[in-house]
């Protein structure tokens, strides 16, 4: 432990400490830009300065190490003066257009100018006058908005090994640019959105798209439905001013109800149809010597991970389309003729945690119902700003029921908005359809956590399966790895693209630290917990699926509908 | 030699990047993105990586430009001695604007930092060879060496 003096007040603090840390320590918070809790040290944008006794340079809290007797003033004159200079100066590189940005009052140089309350920036404006990058159905780069920090590039390169996004010439010409200097959609870019996240301002986020919604909404000819996916509930009330996981689904019904939508149903329902096929397709991998380990494939930022990374791997990927794709596949045709509704008056959404959904709802291949089976994808985000204009007090609106057909879930689909959790509803159903008995445990804790890998063995009546999960495709990467060598034991792999699963997709409201992700997480697992269905094979409008309609598990109509095929995306570099 | 031919030779130098892409340039006077692309795999390093060292670098040059560089100092000390009525005269000479290559891609006129000479100002230098004390005057003559 060391002793420092922070702002006159005494602590002990571990060794290797830096200032920030020492600060934190004794409530004292510093400020910063480019610093993210959960990424390496970066120390470029200089706003954390602080003076140290016998130092005549100011020191960044970030990076520099405490050491015994250390004295520490984080706001002296000195101090507050060289911060505000170093903010007019980012200021005076910055379009001052922050009412039109879709960050507005959620960025973190916006709240640092108003805390040291720059008024008249003596610096000249000077904005580098770049273009935006839209070449992505998901996300958009506006390049001029960019202060450097370089956090997207570690998320990009660090964290999901994608590596799309690096830095172009230096000194005050340095850039942050896709791959080559090129637009997002020629680079490596999986369309994941951690970028979004790690970004402090607006310089990257979603393709925007309310305004499809409101106009289909205003047509009467369409009947606008939409499916929720399971990452979303939780985390859509953090956008409407409520603690994580505090909206019930039920008024959530009720407030896209208000909002226009004719229909509400549940991605849910899917899921647990996922684990139907997903299930028997593993089953039949391991009993017919089918390729292994098979792969999950429900994340769409994964799907073009491999696509782009691992095109020689593309047949251990299960066929499953995602919950979403099954969804959209079958609510203009199934659930077209239980309602009788046309097929071409439904308008399909889906509100998704995730910015990939955009880009996979538009794959060409992605129209088994005869028509486009996804139209619109809206982000938590996008869904958050919905209710926000359409001003619903959440806490006086009464519940509304989902419509049926395509709305029943267990607390199975609940988990799949977490990592680990299509594993754990996988094996809740592939342990009682095998042993033919019913599970006395449904929780399969190994596959909870924040752990980048989780591994077990699992024991099917003789048959031992090695199962794991990772999320964050650098994880994904490492088991990739193994089985391109020849070298990977497992049989089912689970793979999210975005730390934490869905609940820390790119389509979440902007997620500044992991800790926020274990917050959702354990929201996860209380629902599930609190459900009196927990596992996907007892969902009775599945069962009414496949007996009315799909007949069986992989059955015809299942590989009609619900299966799909990758494809080699060719990337001309990575 | 090829761009190819050349990063062969420096597959094994560990952190052979810097100087397989000097070497190139030397042999195309810039980098191809082609060649960026071909080093970063033959290093093992994402294209966002290697084009970050390509682009860092003010001596190479991701775009392509003429055979002949010709670069002129735009510091301080040649600027007093009459940079600017060289530049002047290289942009006639060679029917182009600094910053630029000439159409039949044998020059590129480029501004460049102090290159230590300044006993004997202004400088330029063409392919990293210095000519000291240019004038207008003497600029044709430079030129006719490289045609």
């Amino acid at each position: 432990m060391v002793n420092v003096t922070v702002d006159g007040i005494k602590v002990s603090v571990p060794d290797n400490s830096t200032i920030l840390q020492a600060a934190e320590a004794v409530g004292i918070n510093v400020p910063t830009l480019c610093y993210h809790p959960d990424q390496s040290v970066k120390a470029n944008c200089r706003v954390c300065v602080c003076e140290v006794e016998g130092n005549r340079l100011l020191q960044a809290a970030c990076s520099q190490p405490v050491f015994e007797g250390m004295v520490v003033k984080t706001r002296t004159p000195k101090v507050i003066e060289a911060r505000k200079t170093i903010l007019e100066m980012i200021l005076a590189h910055h379009p001052q257009d922050c009412l039109n940005c879709l960050r507005n009052e959620n960025c973190e140089l916006q709240s640092l100018a108003a805390e040291y309350f720059i008024r008249d920036n003596p610096f000249e404006l000077k904005v580098r006058g770049l273009a935006k990058d839209l070449s992505t159905p998901s996300l958009f780069r506006d390049p001029d908005k960019c202060v450097l920090c370089r956090r997207c590039i570690e998320a990009c390169s660090v964290i999901q090994t994608v590596d799309a996004l690096g830095i172009e010439n230096r000194g005050n010409h340095a850039m942050v640019v896709p791959s080559l200097g090129k637009n997002l959609s020629d680079s490596p870019c999986i369309m994941c959105g951690q970028c979004i996240h790690a970004c402090p301002v607006g310089a990257i986020g979603e393709v925007e798209e309310i305004d499809k919604l409101l106009a289909a909404i205003a047509d009467p000819n369409k009947v606008v439905v939409t499916q929720i996916a399971p990452a979303v509930r939780l985390a859509v009330s953090e956008e409407v001013g409520l603690l994580t996981g505090d909206l019930p689904m039920e008024v959530f019904v009720a407030g896209l109800k208000q909002v226009g939508f004719d229909h509400v149903l549940h991605t849910n329902f899917t899921a647990d149809l996922t684990i139907m096929e997903e299930g028997n397709e593993l089953l039949s991998r391991l009993q017919n010597g089918g390729k292994l380990p098979m792969f999950t494939s429900c994340s769409p930022g994964w799907i073009n991970f491999a696509e782009t990374f691992y095109p020689d791997l593309l047949d251990n990927l299960s066929t499953c389309k995602s919950p979403q794709q099954m969804f959209g596949a079958l609510v203009k045709t199934y659930w077209a003729e239980k309602m009788n509704i046309p097929a071409e008056n439904i308008y399909s959404v889906s509100i998704m945690p995730c910015v990939a959904k955009k880009f996979e709802a538009a794959r060409p291949e992605m129209n088994a119902s005869g028509y486009r089976d996804v139209d619109l994808v809206l982000t938590t985000r996008e869904v958050g700003r919905l209710f926000r204009m359409s001003g619903i007090d959440f806490k006086k609106l009464p519940a509304q029921p989902f419509s049926p057909w395509m709305s029943e879930y267990t607390g199975a689909a609940v988990i799949f908005g977490a990592t680990g959790g299509v594993m754990e509803a996988a094996l809740r159903t592939v342990y009682e359809v095998v042993m033919e008995e019913t599970l006395g445990d449904l929780n399969f804790t190994f596959a909870r956590g924040f752990e980048g890998i989780k591994e077990a063995e699992v024991d099917l009546k003789g048959t031992k399966v090695k199962v794991a999960i990772a999320h964050g495709l650098g994880h994904a990467r490492q088991l990739m790895d193994q089985v391109r060598a020849g070298q990977s034991p497992y049989h089912f792999i689970e793979i999210m693209a975005c730390p934490g699963g869905c609940i820390g997709g790119g389509g979440q409201p902007i997620t500044k630290r992991n800790a926020k992700r274990l917050e959702r997480i354990e929201a996860i697992y209380e629902e599930d917990q609190a459900m009196e269905a927990r596992k996907s094979h007892i969902n009775k409008e599945v069962q009414a699926l496949y007996a009315e309609y799909l007949e069986k598990p992989l059955g015809h109509k299942s590989h009609e509908l619900l299966h799909t095929h990758y494809h080699d995306k060719h990337k001309k570099f990575l | 030699m090829n761009y190819q031919e050349i990063l062969a030779k420096y597959a094994n130098v560990p952190g052979g990047m810097i100087e397989a892409f000097h070497a190139i340039q030397d042999e195309l006077s810039y980098l191809p993105e082609e060649a960026i692309i071909e080093a970063a795999k033959l290093f093992g390093k994402p294209v966002s990586q290697a084009y970050g060292v390509a682009s860092f670098y003010s001596m190479f040059s991701v775009k392509a430009r003429g055979k002949n560089v010709i670069r002129i100092c735009e510091s301080a000390p040649c600027h007093i001695a009459g940079a600017a009525e060289v530049v002047s005269a290289l942009e006639n000479e060679l029917g182009i604007k600094i910053g630029n290559s000439t159409a039949d891609g044998r020059f590129a006129l480029e501004f460049t930092e102090c290159v230590g000479q300044c006993q004997a100002t202004p400088v330029i230098t063409v392919n990293g060879k210095p000519y000291f004390d240019v004038t207008p005057a003497k600029v044709a003559g430079i030129i006719a060496e490289y045609k």
